[in-house]
């Protein structure tokens, strides 16, 4: 029971980081329907943002969060006004392969500049403490930390996004870009602020991830991999359905330790003979693909 | 500019043009407008005007170039050559939502509504270049006054009202931030011969509120009777020009549009 229960709870708490995650990318591609490919090499920055602030200031990983989200934010609007701006402009498969090419260029930098081996954090207020929930149930106390965290900046950004005229301004430039700008709203400047808003989140959630994470510059593509599954699970643009669809990739994730569950309590031979935990994140991409088929528009379709 | 005189009629019965020198009568002209289509001539050379408190009408056929000409006027198509005047400044080189802030509002014939939001969200997007409060809901009282039917669907997503009721939506939302001009292109398109009279019927209520309108419409007859002057269009040209009596005496709209 108590690896049922922790592995559900693991899995509700990654998935709210995850959530967070894959929630530029959603604001993104529901603004201009541009898919970025580079929004895992966004997270790689904010990992390495938040590591190196940390170990440069001497500081508490979990005060370096501000920084994430300026850099973050400067990322995103630097590459929307040098680079995608002029992209949107050519057809589509100029879009897919212009992030594309974002994607290796960050890499190759991250690469160039800190190297290949995995760097991570040994110090920190939460760094190696956990929580006992009873039921023999132990939870880190920096995945607990991440996942509020993550819940809070989510919630900061739905606020944002309803609540004020800036996010009305968003929402109708994401609904109908033409029709927006007959209305007075400035359309160019939304899609930077999309992108600043976007490239924020996501390296927030990288400079929570990297307290429990190593960081490497290859580090990317398997959060973008993730983010992809959970906004095509909620419906790309949809900010509750990133939310939704996050909790259900988190307890995805956490797949093998259900199956370790059944294997022990009903004591099944052939189960304890799979390798489950290698396969970790195949389940996530075998739902991408399960969803794409089944319900392409998502849990909570497009852009809503 | 300089060395020429605002002229006293205009201010008094416009509000919008207080303190704004004016070159002529005209708050709203495009002189000699040339518009191409990569490469392909679309208006070749179109002068109109609108005078303040004057409803004016431009007329054509499909594909005569007459929505060409209002985006042209919006900044959402490129101007080639000519000039594009609002309150004597030149506007041809700003961006769309640049001239929206300067008091132009186009109401497309697409309506382009932001059809999952509601309608009060429509109508206050609308009002996005206005920031006080009491303004917007002044704008937004008025627009409810004008079409009784939003009020009680205002909490109803767009895209649940019919085709009449999105039409208001889209001119109410137009009107929201409280137009110096009002651009309506083909406001009765696609509606039920009651719905048509109904939008024309508004059309005719704002004008005699006194906002300058330019109007594009299929409506032909009725369009030049509710207009103080119309333009015939064709194929990118503006071939006729007069009172509405006048176009509908005119040999040049027997053969656009009776084809005698």
């Amino acid at each position: 029971m108590d690896i049922l229960v922790s592995s559900l709870a693991a899995g509700l708490l990654i998935g709210m980081v995850l959530a967070l995650v894959a929630l530029g990318l959603t604001i993104i591609f529901g603004v201009m329907d541009i898919v970025n490919f580079a929004h895992g090499e966004f997270l790689m920055v904010g990992m390495y943002t938040g590591l190196l602030t940390a170990q440069s200031l001497r500081i508490d990983p979990l005060l370096t969060l501000p920084f994430a989200a300026i850099v973050g934010f400067v990322l995103g609007v630097i590459c929307y006004v040098g680079f995608v701006k002029f992209l949107l402009r050519g057809p589509m498969v100029a879009q897919l392969l212009g992030t594309f090419g974002l994607m290796l260029f960050l890499r190759n930098l991250a690469l160039l500049i800190f190297g290949s081996e995995d760097r991570a954090l040994h110090h920190g207020l939460l760094v190696g403490k956990s929580f006992d929930i009873g039921m023999g149930v132990i939870i880190p106390a920096t995945k607990l930390a991440a996942a509020g965290l993550s819940v809070a900046a989510f919630w900061a950004v739905w606020i944002l996004m309803n609540r004020t005229k800036i996010g009305k301004a968003l929402t109708a430039t994401a609904l109908n870009s033409q029709g927006a700008r007959y209305m007075g709203i400035p359309t160019e400047r939304m899609n930077a602020l999309a992108w600043g808003i976007g490239g924020a989140s996501v390296t927030i959630a990288g400079a929570l991830i990297v307290n429990f994470w190593s960081v490497n510059p290859f580090i990317g593509l398997l959060f973008t991999m993730i983010a992809f599954a959970i906004v095509a699970l909620g419906g790309f643009g949809s900010v509750p359905g990133a939310f939704f669809a996050g909790l259900v990739v988190g307890i995805i994730t956490e797949i093998p330790g259900i199956w370790d569950f059944f294997t022990y309590t009903f004591n099944i031979r052939w189960m304890a003979n799979v390798p489950m935990t290698s396969f970790k994140y195949m389940w996530v991409y075998l739902a991408y693909f399960i969803i794409m088929v089944v319900r392409p528009r998502g849990l909570f379709g497009w852009k809503r | 500019m300089s060395g020429r005189q605002s002229r006293p009629g205009a201010s008094t019965s416009f509000p919008g043009s207080n303190g704004v020198r004016m070159n002529r009568h005209a708050i709203l002209e495009t002189k000699d407008i040339k518009v191409r289509y990569s490469g392909l001539a679309v208006l070749h050379g179109v002068s109109v005007s609108l005078e303040p408190s004057e409803t004016v009408c431009v007329l054509g056929s499909n594909g005569a170039g007459k929505s060409t000409l209002l985006r042209a006027i919006m900044g959402a198509q490129r101007v080639f050559d000519g000039q594009i005047l609002f309150m004597g400044r030149e506007i041809h080189r700003l961006r769309t939502e640049q001239i929206v802030r300067l008091g132009i509002i186009y109401v497309p014939e697409e309506k382009m509504l932001f059809t999952p939001l509601s309608v009060e969200e429509n109508l206050l997007l609308g009002a996005y270049v206005l920031n006080d409060k009491k303004e917007i809901q002044d704008s937004l009282d008025f627009v409810y006054n004008l079409f009784p039917a939003l009020k009680a669907r205002r909490g109803q997503a767009a895209s649940t009202l019919s085709g009449g009721e999105q039409q208001m939506v889209a001119i109410g939302r137009g009107l929201m931030s409280r137009p110096k001009v009002l651009m309506l292109d083909e406001p009765s398109l696609g509606l039920a011969p009651l719905l048509v009279d109904e939008v024309l019927g508004t059309v005719r209520e704002l004008k005699r509120q006194g906002i300058p309108i330019f109007l594009v419409e299929q409506n032909v007859r009725e369009a030049l009777d509710l207009a103080d002057r119309g333009y015939i269009l064709q194929t990118g040209r503006i071939v006729a020009h007069g009172t509405g009596k006048e176009l509908l005496e005119s040999d040049m709209f027997r053969t656009a549009f009776l084809g005698i």
